[in-house]
């Protein structure tokens, strides 16, 4: 089974409030040292068959409709 | 003859049956649309409710966009149907790229059910077309992914062609760049809002009736009668 890994973040001039709730939470396990948290997503896709995986395919499922290009990037990469 | 308005089921929505309410009430036939089947059954406008469709799995409104009917919807829209999307219909409307920009989690994270005052600001619209620029109005809102972004360089397009519809008053529910709660499509077809005006149509149940005003609008701009 190939594996495609698909990273989706929020673009970097979007604010992120759950970052940011999670960062302020870190002073109450006694880390001080953390000066900001961004929250994104990781999706896997395992494509049917053996060989190496279409990568145009999972291109166009993460620009259609694992991320929203207007608020994030994405990235795709096959995963060994 | 009775203009008939679409109002679109998805696994998920909630509001369905307040519009239909909403559209019955002003005076139109409402038709109900099911999501799974590609047929707009000759309406001559769409309202895409408000909930969760597909239980906002992915993104609120991200996985709605690819709907049978929503496919018919976007064609149609962009062929000059008048469609107005509520809250979670502002989100697919968004996705589908009837409208610039999206909607994200509120800025404060909290879910908010409030009544809410808003200026309109754009009412040469299919669907607000009897507000009066400045008007103020009072309906509400509920929602936890309300937040409206899109870039400078859009939200600066927005505001120099007047396509802001509705701005909050008296305090910003969400976080929503410039306090944006409505905007419109360049044509002024295609209406997308947070704000519920279908739960502001009667005095018994609603905060007012001024949410009446964007179903009569969608009458008076069919029929050309006011």
């Amino acid at each position: 089974m190939a594996r495609v890994v698909v990273d989706v973040m929020l673009k970097p001039e979007i604010l992120d409030p759950q970052g940011q709730a999670v960062a302020n939470a870190l002073p109450r396990l006694g880390v001080a040292e953390v000066a900001s948290v961004r929250i994104g997503k990781r999706v896997e896709i395992e494509f049917a068959g053996a060989g190496e995986p279409d990568l145009s395919v999972a291109r166009q499922i993460a620009d259609k409709l694992l991320a929203n290009p207007v608020i994030e990037d994405y990235t795709v990469r096959v995963e060994p | 003859m009775t203009s008939r308005i679409g109002v679109v089921t998805f696994p998920g929505s909630l509001d369905d049956g307040d519009a239909i309410r909403a559209a019955r009430l002003a005076g139109a036939e409402a038709v109900p649309l099911w999501h799974a089947e590609p047929k707009l059954n000759h309406v001559d406008a769409v309202v895409l409710p408000g909930g969760f469709s597909y239980g906002d799995y992915l993104r609120g409104g991200a996985i709605a966009r690819f709907a049978p009917v929503m496919e018919l919807i976007v064609m149609a829209a962009r062929d000059g149907m008048p469609v107005l999307g509520i809250c979670n219909g502002f989100q697919i409307l968004c996705e589908a790229h009837l409208l610039p920009g999206a909607l994200m989690r509120n800025q404060h994270l909290h879910f908010r059910a409030q009544d809410q005052l808003l200026r309109m600001e754009s009412t040469d619209t299919a669907w607000t077309n009897t507000y009066t620029e400045g008007q103020e109005i009072l309906i509400p809102v509920k929602h936890g992914e309300g937040r409206y972004v899109a870039d400078e360089r859009t939200l600066d397009e927005l505001e120099a062609e007047g396509r802001v519809v509705a701005r909050y008053l008296s305090g910003n529910p969400n976080g929503a760049l410039r306090d944006i709660a409505a905007i419109r499509n360049e044509a002024g077809t295609v209406v997308g809002m947070m704000p519920h005006p279908e739960h502001a149509v009667e005095e018994l149940i609603g905060p007012s009736t001024d949410g009446l005003g964007f179903f009569t609008s969608l009458l008076k701009y069919l029929t050309g009668v006011p």
